[in-house]
């Protein structure tokens, strides 16, 4: 779908701040989450955890907890289904324990009751036998010869020969020859970097409402950023045909990739098929961070040389994430984006995918793009710093531009990281004087974006209001943004267009909402629907006018007369056409369907001011400017959301926020007391700036922006604090003690 | 387990009902009453999903046994725009400004606002930062929403200056 060079300019709708059809209902408490619904008989789910970091499952007792009159089931392993294979079985594992329960957490059986108090109660009454089994948390612990072996056969063809087993996969890319490159260099600086893992930490946990019966037929309402991998997943996991499991997505309490996969729906579905009454389950705070995923951690090592002129000649990384007990950590992600921003000649990557002893790694918004990011950029500043050169100069220099050979393979189209640069550049805060103990910070960063399957129907009312059904739940103000492309398209105003999220029976298959995708991909199905649905009502006008329907063309919502027959008869307006279409050929409805290739790669550029306190290590972001390529804005208000949201967050997992494991495996901290995620007074106001760099891959230019604002942020923050500080800061989160050390060993207090 | 009588005010309406003396006022609100605009988030009074305004203050629900609310008077997010559906200027200025983004935290948030700008009709940014710290918001970076308050307080001030 390439960009229709005719509609960048003179956009009507595209491009306003209008408010979001969903507000009212957000402001008044209508709006309808995840543990919102309730259904006649219904009964409440509770999970039974782990409490071991690492142990044989030896028996499972339930008789105490049925013995409770309000106990209606009980469920465990054997009540899913056998022989799965590949990742159903990997999320099957996770859903609830075979053999072995994997992390602290891990479910292992669970009660379905009368009343939610109940099912707690029962939940504690379940009694497990463990045989209690060594076990690893730490990424660099678990790669070492002696380390537990968590899953022996875990590990795929990409392993080299002689790893550990908890290496499951393996990646290497790039280009040119790096030791060739280190020896043009006038200085070559090497670091080894780490960062805790780190939760999506969504206010909404995890909640389900799911009904099944004897036939096999059922139907699940859940919290989730993707209706239909649900519908699937559930559907393996229960042994039902995916057709047969109708699946609602809620309102979404956040997600930002923590609810692009199950932990809950299946279990009250097997709750539900034992009981055959619908059956609730709302995870506690507790078990979200104990047992749903959070991203990796990593242990990094980068090395980059450059010339006195600030030219990178060449750059090196390796990356080992541990993404929990099962294969997934996003290390080729991390291994791509750290240096896809410049334009190297000689450049060589590779990643360990480490199984340990925690919960299975979920995305979390550009999964694995920060942490590269903030070695690589750490190094490129203390490059900067110690050959006396400007960091955005020297980016500028190196950058990335239409033509450039990516890092790990792809010739870029056009980007737009150098705008992206020369804005940073330009903007006050660049230039703007430091205060005392502050120091200034820049980081860039990259994420692919995706496309995915898409499918979105548009239906046309008899009053000439549109309905769009669109399969990709709303995180981020989606419904707005597809009305606003409707509108465009349509030539009908904004408020006219009523966007629903439809379940699973009521449209194509469609991907999650993650990548960065829905603006992209579900904002292009709905210009293509759009466009089909003007063919239609066009062939309406025609016939009615009797003239060829090629010779009938749609302006600001009406059909009109062109070529030959122009200002032969009075415009057509919508509402016209759509009040006789049940006498002209029958309902009006346009659809369209895709996979579409292009999602448009996006850069971003972060200046940051902290300040140090040197008594106690603490750090405050004083000032905070995101410079990100958008492509086209369609909603720029939602566009700069996303962005100071993925700096929030990224300011949080720089400064304070990570996963503790004690020595015993179990995690430390599973609430937000000790998992302290930013509250509004530890953060400034944080400036945006869109540039806009058209996507040639989406109709009006659009790139996905809800990732790529949170890829600078660690880094850009770790240069501000190590120029604050007078020392680099290779640990993240840069929490007020190790700051505090860092700043005493520098000084030798 | 024996069930205790309890009653209160929610919203303007006299309540009486039953309820296990352990069960939570979050719970009680959303189970018994059917009023499920204040969330639960986090069950230990962290995140502010669930902030009512008990007696004239901000609560954490969620931390706060039903029996504690005896002969309370309490505004959940539902009791705050008028009976005729005309919205509250604290919730008109979140709509507006783009003060959410996927509204989960939002009943909590304008519950908080709505009592902050009541203790402190004109509060600088630095107060309104941290007069909803109790209130997490992971969306937004909680920018709209400062914006959000202090466009409800300007309005509300216009307001009381005409009357």
């Amino acid at each position: 779908m390439a960009l229709d060079d005719t509609r960048i300019t003179g956009f009507k709708v595209v491009g306003t701040r209008p408010d979001r059809p969903d507000g009212l209902d957000k402001v008044t408490g209508r709006a309808k989450y995840g543990a919102d619904a309730t259904a006649p008989g219904m009964l409440f789910g509770a999970i039974v955890r782990s409490p071991h970091a690492h142990a044989r499952i030896l028996g499972i007792d339930t008789s105490r907890a049925e013995a409770m009159h309000e106990v209606k089931a009980v469920v465990t392993r054997a009540d899913f289904a056998p022989g799965l294979t590949g990742e159903n079985l990997n999320v099957l594992e996770n859903v609830m324990a075979g053999e072995k329960a994997l992390y602290d957490g891990h479910a292992v059986a669970a009660v379905a009751a009368t009343t939610a108090l109940a099912a707690r109660d029962a939940a504690r009454l379940v009694e497990v036998e463990y045989e209690i089994l060594p076990h690893v948390t730490d990424v660099d612990a678990a790669m070492e010869e002696g380390a537990p072996v968590i899953r022996a056969d875990a590990a795929d063809g990409s392993v080299p020969e002689g790893m550990h087993p908890n290496v499951v996969r393996y990646h290497e890319s790039g280009h040119g020859n790096v030791d060739e490159g280190f020896a043009e260099a006038d200085l070559v600086i090497e670091e080894h970097f780490t960062t805790e893992a780190t939760h999506q930490g969504y206010i909404e946990p995890h909640a389900c409402l799911a009904t099944l019966g004897a036939d096999g037929k059922g139907d699940l309402w859940c919290s989730t950023q993707g209706h239909w991998i649900a519908q699937k997943t559930c559907a393996a996991l229960l042994g039902l045909e995916q057709s047969a499991l109708r699946v609602t997505a809620s309102e979404i309490g956040g997600g930002f990739g923590g609810k692009t996969t199950v932990f809950i729906e299946p279990v009250a579905l097997a709750l539900s098929r034992k009981t055959s009454r619908p059956v609730k389950i709302v995870m506690s705070r507790s078990e979200v961070f104990r047992a749903t995923g959070p991203t990796s951690s990593t242990s990094m090592d980068v090395r980059i040389g450059m010339k006195k002129d600030g030219t990178i000649t060449a750059g090196q990384g390796v990356f080992r994430l541990q993404g929990g007990a099962f294969p997934g950590a996003p290390m080729e992600f991390t291994a791509m984006c750290a240096f896809a921003p410049y334009n190297l000649k000689h450049v060589h990557q590779v990643g360990y995918d480490v199984i340990c002893n925690r919960p299975k790694q979920a995305a979390y918004r550009a999964p694995g793009s920060p942490m590269a990011a903030f070695a690589v950029e750490s190094v490129i500043d203390e490059l900067c710093n110690r050959l006396g050169l400007d960091p955005i100069e020297v980016r500028l220099k190196n950058g990335s531009k239409e033509g450039t050979k990516a890092s790990f393979g792809p010739t870029w189209d056009r980007i737009g990281l150098i705008e992206t640069l020369e804005a940073a550049r330009d903007h006050p805060h660049y230039s703007a004087p430091l205060n005392e103990g502050e120091g200034r910070g820049v980081s860039c960063g990259f994420w692919f974006n995706h496309a995915g399957e898409t499918s979105v129907t548009l239906a046309l009312s008899e009053d000439g209001t549109v309905q769009l059904m669109v399969g990709t739940p709303d995180i981020g103000g989606s419904r707005a943004s597809m009305a606003i492309m409707a509108a465009e398209e349509l030539g009908v105003p904004y408020d006219r267009v009523r966007v629903t999220v439809a379940d699973t029976a009521s449209l194509g298959y469609n991907d999650v909402s993650h990548g960065s995708r829905v603006t992209y991909a579900s904002g292009l199905a709905t210009i293509q629907a759009a466009r089909d649905t003007i063919r239609k009502l066009c062939g309406r006008a025609a016939a009615k006018w009797g003239i060829d329907p090629e010779a009938v063309e749609w302006r600001d919502g009406c059909a009109v007369p062109s070529g030959p027959n122009a200002g032969e008869f009075d415009p057509m307006p919508i509402a016209d056409i759509a009040a006789r279409m049940g006498r002209t050929g029958g309902p009006i409805v346009g659809h369209y369907e895709v996979t579409p290739e292009g999602a448009g790669v996006s850069f971003a550029t972060h200046i940051v001011d902290a300040a140090v306190d040197r008594e106690t290590g603490a750090t405050e972001v004083s000032r905070y400017t995101v410079v990100q390529d958008a492509g086209k804005a369609i909603h720029p208000s939602y566009v700069e959301g996303q962005y100071q949201g993925g700096a929030a967050q990224g300011i949080g997992w720089a400064l304070n926020e990570e996963y503790v494991y004690g020595d015993d495996g179990r995690l430390q901290n599973p609430g937000f007391l000790d998992y302290r995620i930013p509250v509004a007074s530890d953060l400034p106001m944080i400036d945006t700036v869109i540039v806009e760099v058209p996507n040639p891959g989406h109709p009006y230019g659009v790139r996905g922006v809800g990732e790529t604002s949170i890829c600078p942020p660690l880094a850009a923050i770790a240069n501000a604090v190590s120029n604050a500080a007078g020392v680099r800061m290779r640990d993240l989160p840069m929490r007020p003690a190790r700051v505090l050390e860092a700043l005493q060993d520098r000084t030798g207090e | 387990m024996s069930k205790t009588q309890v009653n209160m005010t929610v919203n303007g309406n006299a309540v009486s009902a039953l309820a296990e003396p352990r069960t939570l006022l979050i719970h009680f609100l959303r189970e018994e009453m059917n009023l499920t605009g204040a969330h639960i988030g986090c069950e230990t009074s962290h995140c502010g999903a669930c902030t009512v305004d008990l007696n004239g203050k901000s609560v954490k629900s969620c931390t706060v046994f039903v029996g504690q609310a005896q002969g309370a008077e309490i505004t959940t997010i539902e009791g705050i725009a008028q009976e005729d559906g005309t919205l509250h200027p604290v919730q008109e200025a979140f709509r507006e400004h783009h003060g959410l983004q996927c509204g989960f935290c939002t009943p909590g948030m304008i519950t908080r606002a709505w009592r902050l700008l009541q203790e402190n009709p004109k509060p600088t940014e630095e107060e309104i930062r941290y007069g909803i710290s109790g209130n997490l918001c992971r969306c937004t970076g909680y920018q709209n929403i400062v914006t959000a308050i202090q466009a409800a307080a300007a309005d509300l001030s216009i307001k009381e200056a005409a009357e």
